[in-house]
């Protein structure tokens, strides 16, 4: 029944579709004030959404077997927080999530946008439509989550375990808001440009969307690492997974973009960036779906391998980048008004080289995650990228980067001259014998190391000082900034720091090193709603005499049938400590894996207070 | 009219994205390689594990005889869950086990030998992995069933119940 009602609210949501390109169309003719039946119709779409997506819910809710979506991701044993979450963590429920946030967001745009002009609100909804719409035929096409099956199946499927997880079952929502965020920056960029509305008004307009967008990317990501964190079970966070990397680029192209936007908003400068920006921004999350949903990468976001939706995003995809690429081409006028004023030392210099060097950072990332594939069709020839890659070609330039972050700020518009010049100097000479001190302590002897190490320590201590300095008041900027100096030097020291032991033990037996004492006391089993848990009893001591108890636990899950192992960790301030243990086959062995993972909080922490940046740039913007 | 480069190489350029994505996705599974079976077996001069003797492999694969050569290493996780299945194909008669010992120090090599028991009829040592390359290895573990000096069978990753379970079948 909830099914029943799920699907007519599809097919209703795009009538009601249809009918609000009509209405545009007629309203954009005559373009005195949006027409009231324009809202109703954006709020009646995303109702209709909304009714669809609850039946969807209450369909997992009841364990509504009769539903192939539902049979293939749930089961009745299954907790009832994870049948929830279960309903968007395959490909059908989460691509009606997707198509849920698009009408929200663009509800809540004309609801915000009173004050913009008629026409160009009207296009920006038309542009989002065609995206709305795309996504409607995708959905009741190929991948309608309210498929029959008959007869009805006594069980389901069950969700794949990995995926039972609290931090798991929010983060696709978050992401989703990021990515389809970034939709509403190119409609209406998009429009803008036809309307010839590019202007201040408008980059403090649609700053709030980048800002919105950039905030719920950022989180995303971070949720998907903790996750891969403690449950992937190797200690290790980032994975440069091909699916990691689309939602990486998406993310350097917006933080790119808020940055354009500022010059925007306080030079009408660097228009054509903000543009470029603002399509790619989202003709990359889009080729994320392509890439993720398509099958044609194979990652453990990989849902269903079906090559007609395959065929039909990749379609979808390149209308969108061919219509912007029309638009771009045919309504945009370049910027005319006094060119040469940007001189070489300057914020909008310091900007501009940043830029780039994320478009670097960008292709890097993109290369990497497509170049396998199109070498695959040129000449069959199969290779896998892997972090080195990626390591080599981004760590070196780092540094530049790092250094245009840090004087970048601290220059005026147009032309400025450095002030305390002296004090600048000062913390780079403190940041460079700091590190120095550190790789030598540490004998690693990478030059580049240090280099980076010190550039780092260097932008660290000036956001520091910052705020404390009363002359430089842009806070939410400082805090983003010392969050993204704090991010690399945990990522560093977590890097350089980390030690790991890897050993086969059997109950009873200890494990001994120089540093290092691991006695396995004892294995216990509960059995639980869904799986069976083993949780083993660990005494560890340290070469400093400290003991303690580490469990980490094995579960079988019954439905389906798979083994995860639930990483036990005990986090300090300091640093974490991180136990797996994994069966041997046939064996009454286990194998035990014991990390020492410093600084690994402020990984997080970092990436927060970066957010927390970001927030309160929202903030400010409304309080003026 | 004056004709506007920068769109027209833009647009081109795109189509071709186009193109190669369309073809990707015809190929897709991109990541598991091709089993290219039936391919000649690489002739290779490798140290024996147990003695520094040299031997070529020729010599050791015999006509009319399956064999299973298993690249593996101690410091791989994969082969300590494999090596279960392989302890239990060393128990077919018509089947003769040969390892290669893929960048490994000998020491953990033999403790992890010594542990789990060894299956192999013939160990060979890979010190610096160029045999693997040799047989197009993508990584460790990975298994080859050959007859008649031919690769009849590939399977990249642990071998599992499935996978022994094929090999059986060939081998009747």
């Amino acid at each position: 029944m909830a099914s029943l009602i799920g699907f007519y609210s599809l097919v209703f949501g795009i009538c009601s579709s249809v009918a609000i390109i009509i209405f545009s169309i007629q309203n954009f003719r005559n373009p005195k004030k949006l027409n009231e039946k324009i809202l109703i119709l954006t709020f009646l779409q995303f109702f209709l959404v909304t009714i669809s997506f609850l039946g969807l819910i209450i369909s997992f809710v009841n364990s509504d077997f009769s539903n192939e979506t539902v049979f293939n991701h749930s089961h009745t044993t299954k907790p009832l927080f994870y049948k929830i979450s279960g309903s968007w963590g395959n490909h059908e429920g989460s691509l009606l999530l997707w198509l849920l946030v698009l009408t929200l967001f663009i509800f809540l745009f004309i609801l915000k946008s009173g004050k913009q002009p008629t026409q160009y609100r009207i296009l920006t909804l038309l542009f989002q439509e065609i995206i709305i719409i795309g996504f409607f035929i995708f959905l009741l096409k190929t991948s309608s989550p309210f498929n029959y099956i008959y007869p009805i199946p006594e069980e389901g499927l069950g969700l794949n375990p990995i995926l039972q997880d609290p931090s798991l079952a929010i983060h696709p929502p978050i992401l989703y808001f990021g990515y389809v965020g970034t939709s509403i920056i190119f409609s209406s960029s998009l429009s803008a440009m036809v309307v010839n509305y590019i202007s201040k008004e408008w980059a403090k307009h649609i700053k709030v969307w980048v800002l919105i967008s950039w905030i719920f990317l950022t989180l995303g990501i971070l949720l998907g690492s903790i996750w891969a964190y403690y449950e992937l079970g190797w200690g290790g966070f980032w994975f440069w997974d091909p699916v990691e990397n689309v939602s990486l680029m998406p993310w350097f192209a917006l933080t790119t973009l808020i940055h354009c936007i500022l010059v925007l908003e306080k030079r009408l400068e660097l228009t054509s960036w903000v543009i470029i920006l603002s399509i790619t921004t989202f003709t990359l999350s889009m080729s994320g779906t392509f890439l993720v949903r398509s099958g044609i990468l194979n990652s453990v976001h990989t849902f269903a391998n079906d090559p007609e939706r395959g065929l039909f995003i990749l379609i979808f995809l390149f209308t969108l980048i061919f219509l912007s690429l029309f638009v771009f081409f045919f309504f945009h006028k370049k910027e005319t008004n006094n060119k040469s004023s940007f001189f070489l030392v300057s914020k909008e210099t310091s900007i501009i080289l940043n830029n780039w060097f994320m478009m670097y950072f960008l292709s890097v990332v993109l290369v990497g995650t497509t170049y396998p594939i199109f070498l695959d069709v040129i000449s069959s020839d199969k290779i896998s990228i892997g972090p080195p890659f990626y390591h080599k070609l981004i760590i070196p330039f780092l540094i530049p980067f790092l250094l245009a972050m840090t004087i970048g700020p601290r220059l005026k518009w147009i032309k400025s001259d450095l002030s305390d010049k002296f004090i600048l100097i000062i913390f780079f000479i403190i940041s460079l014998l700091l590190s120095l001190y550190i790789v030598k302590t540490l004998k690693i002897d990478f030059l580049i190391n240090s280099i980076l190490i010190s550039f780092v320590f260097y932008l660290f201590f000036i956001t520091l000082r910052d705020f404390f300095n009363k002359k430089y008041n842009n806070l939410s900027q400082n805090i983003a900034h010392f969050g993204f100096s704090l991010f690399l030097l945990s990522i560093i020291f977590n890097n350089i720091l980390s030690s790991e032991v890897i050993t086969n033990l059997k109950v009873g037996d200890t494990f001994k090193s120089e540093k290092l004492k691991i006695y396995f006391e004892n294995i216990t089993q509960k059995n639980e709603k869904n799986f069976e848990s083993f949780v083993g009893e660990f005494v560890v001591e340290n070469s400093q005499g400290d003991v303690f108890i580490m469990k980490p636990e094995l579960r079988i899950y019954n439905q389906p049938n798979i083994a995860t192992s639930e990483a036990y960790i005990r986090t300090s301030l300091f640093s974490d400590k991180f136990m797996t243990m994994n069966l041997v086959q046939n064996q009454e062995y286990f194998n035990v894996r014991y990390q020492i993972k410093p600084l690994m909080i402020w990984i997080w922490i970092s990436v927060l207070m970066i957010t927390l940046g970001g927030l309160m740039s929202i903030i400010k913007k409304n309080e003026n | 009219m004056k004709i506007r480069v920068i769109p027209i190489i833009t647009t081109i350029f795109f189509i071709i994205i186009f193109i190669l994505f369309y073809r990707g996705l015809e190929n897709s599974n991109i990541y598991v390689p091709k089993t290219n079976i039936n391919k000649q077996i690489p002739t290779f001069n490798a140290k024996l594990y147990n003695s520094s003797e040299e031997v070529s492999s020729s010599k050791i694969f015999k006509d009319n005889q399956f064999y299973l050569m298993n690249i593996w290493s101690s410091w791989c996780v994969p082969c300590r869950d494999e090596h279960g299945f392989l302890k239990e194909l060393s128990d077919e008669k018509n089947l003769k086990l040969i390892g290669l010992n893929y960048k490994d120090n000998k020491e953990s090599a033999n403790k992890f030998l010594n542990e789990l028991g060894n299956p192999y009829d013939i160990i060979f040592s890979d010190p610096k992995g160029i045999i693997a390359i040799d047989w197009g290895a993508y990584g460790v573990p990975e298994t080859y069933l050959i007859k008649n000096k031919m690769i009849i069978k590939k399977t990249i990753g642990p071998l599992d119940k499935n996978s022994i379970m094929e090999i059986k079948e060939i081998i009747k």
